[in-house]
C-alpha cells in the first residue's frame, strides 16, 4: 500500500479562476483522488490548515496581511508550496493596482466615504507575488493554468513520493 | 562568395566578409535566440539576448552586432549564455507592467514566446510596477508603455524603412520612454504617416492596432520590403 498524498489548495488574492481549471481536470480528479486525501481547500469546509501537509497548491497573490499570515502558515506547515496561477506566479491582475499604489486604488474603488469598512483585512501596501513572501518550490504559470499542466504537476509530484 | 570560415558549435560555418556571427549561424540553420533583432533594420545590440561566447574574449558579445571573423570559435548555447539570457529577460519583464492575462498580444508576443522558450515560469526579481501612461491619441492605432522593452524596433523601421523619423527614445535609463516627435501625442504628430509599420514590428503589446479585432503582427516582410527598397522597385 503506497502512501497517500496530504494535499491542500489556498486561495490567497486571485479570483478563484486557478481553482475552476483544478475542476477542470473532470474525470481526472477522481485518478487524482485514489492517491491524494483533500486535507485543507476553499472547496472543502476545513476551518484549520492542518501540520504535515505535502503538497499545498496556492492560488493568488499577496496582498493583504491576511494573505501575508497565511502563506506563513502554509510554509511552516507544508513539504513542497507550489504557487498555482499568474496572480501567486507575478502578481497579474491582483498587482494592477501596484503602480498607482493603495490610497488612489481604494478611492476610485470606494469613491464615496462609508464605502468601505475597516472589519475586512487591510490592503497591503503593494501586492507581492507569493515567492517574494515565502519560499516557492515550483511555479504554474497561466491565467488561469490549463488543468493538464496543474494534473501533470500533481502526478508528478505523487509518483516522486 | 564565401571568403571565411569560422566554428560554431563545433560546425564549420562559411561566411562572407562583414557579415555578423548572427547571419553565418542563421544561414547554416544554427538558431540562435534574438529580440530586439529584426530582418530588415540595422541591428541595434540592444537586448542583449543573442549573446554568444568567442573563445579568446572574456565576455559573452552579441551575435546580431558582431562580425564573423576567420578562424573564430563560437559557442551559442552554454549553461553561462542560458543563465545569462534567462537573467536580461527576467529584468525586461521586472521592469514595466507585462501583464500578459490582460495584454492584446497575449499568445502572440514574441517576449512572451521568448521567456517560455528560456524555461522562465517566474521573475525573481521585485518588480518595479512603474505608473505608465498608454496613448490612444492616434486614429488607428495606440501605444502602451506598460508592454514595451525599448528594443527601438519602432523607432528603427520607421526611420530606416518609412523615412518618417517619428519614433525616438526620451529620458534617460529605466525612465526612457518611446515618444513621437518631440514627445507629443501620437494623434498629433505631423510626421506621422499612419502606415503601421511599427505596430507590426513591435514584439510585444506595446503598439497595437485600435478597434475589436485583433491585432495581427508580422503581415509585412520587412526584409523583403527594404531589398525591393535597394532595387528601386515600387
Amino acid at each position: 500500500m503506497k502512501q497517500r498524498i496530504r494535499l491542500a489548495t489556498a486561495w490567497l488574492s486571485g479570483c478563484s479562476g486557478c481553482h475552476m481549471g483544478l475542476l477542470n481536470l473532470h474525470a481526472g480528479l477522481l485518478e487524482l483522488f485514489e492517491r491524494c486525501d483533500l486535507v485543507y481547500s476553499p472547496l472543502a469546509d476545513i476551518k484549520q490548515y492542518p501540520h504535515g501537509v505535502d503538497l499545498c497548491l496556492v492560488e493568488g497573490a499577496v496582498g493583504s496581511g491576511d494573505n501575508r499570515e497565511m502563506a506563513e502558515v502554509i510554509r511552516e506547515r507544508t513539504a513542497f508550496v507550489v504557487s498555482l496561477g499568474d496572480c501567486a506566479v507575478n502578481g497579474n491582475v491582483a498587482a494592477l493596482r501596484n503602480p498607482r499604489g493603495k490610497a488612489a486604488t481604494l478611492n476610485r474603488v470606494y469613491p464615496q466615504p462609508g464605502g468601505f469598512t475597516p472589519d475586512v483585512p487591510a490592503l497591503g501596501e503593494i501586492v507581492l507575488p507569493l515567492h517574494h513572501v515565502i519560499a516557492v518550490d515550483a511555479f504554474i504559470p497561466g491565467c488561469p493554468p490549463a488543468p493538464d499542466a496543474i494534473g501533470q504537476a500533481i502526478q508528478r509530484f505523487v509518483t516522486r513520493m | 562568395m564565401p571568403r571565411l570560415t569560422l566554428t560554431i558549435d563545433g560546425r564549420a560555418v562559411r561566411a562572407g566578409r562583414g557579415q555578423t556571427i548572427l547571419q553565418a549561424a542563421r544561414s547554416h540553420g544554427i538558431a540562435i535566440p534574438t529580440l530586439c533583432n529584426l530582418e530588415g533594420l540595422t541591428p541595434l545590440g540592444g537586448c542583449r539576448v543573442c549573446i554568444v561566447e568567442v573563445e579568446g574574449r572574456p565576455r559573452p558579445v552579441p551575435s546580431c552586432t558582431t562580425r564573423a571573423e576567420q578562424g573564430m570559435v563560437v559557442t551559442t548555447d552554454s549553461e553561462r549564455l542560458a543563465a545569462a539570457r534567462r537573467m536580461i529577460v527576467e529584468l525586461l519583464l521586472a521592469e514595466r507592467n507585462h501583464t500578459c492575462a490582460v495584454c492584446v498580444m497575449n499568445g502572440n508576443c514574441e517576449l512572451q514566446t521568448l521567456a517560455t522558450y528560456l524555461g522562465i515560469d517566474h521573475v525573481r526579481y521585485g518588480f518595479i510596477s512603474p505608473l505608465a501612461s498608454v496613448d490612444i491619441s492616434h486614429e488607428r492605432f495606440g501605444m502602451d508603455h506598460n508592454r514595451c522593452i525599448l528594443c527601438r524596433r519602432c523607432v528603427r523601421v520607421c526611420n530606416e524603412i518609412e523615412g518618417a523619423h517619428t519614433w525616438d527614445v526620451g529620458g534617460r535609463g529605466a525612465a526612457s520612454r518611446i515618444i513621437s516627435d518631440l514627445a507629443e501625442p501620437w494623434g498629433e504628430s505631423a510626421t506621422c504617416t499612419g502606415c503601421g509599420k511599427c505596430v507590426q514590428a513591435c514584439p510585444t503589446g506595446a503598439l497595437f492596432e485600435k478597434g475589436a479585432v485583433a491585432t495581427r503582427k508580422g503581415t509585412i516582410c520587412l526584409e523583403r520590403l527594404v531589398e525591393w527598397r535597394k532595387r528601386g522597385e515600387p
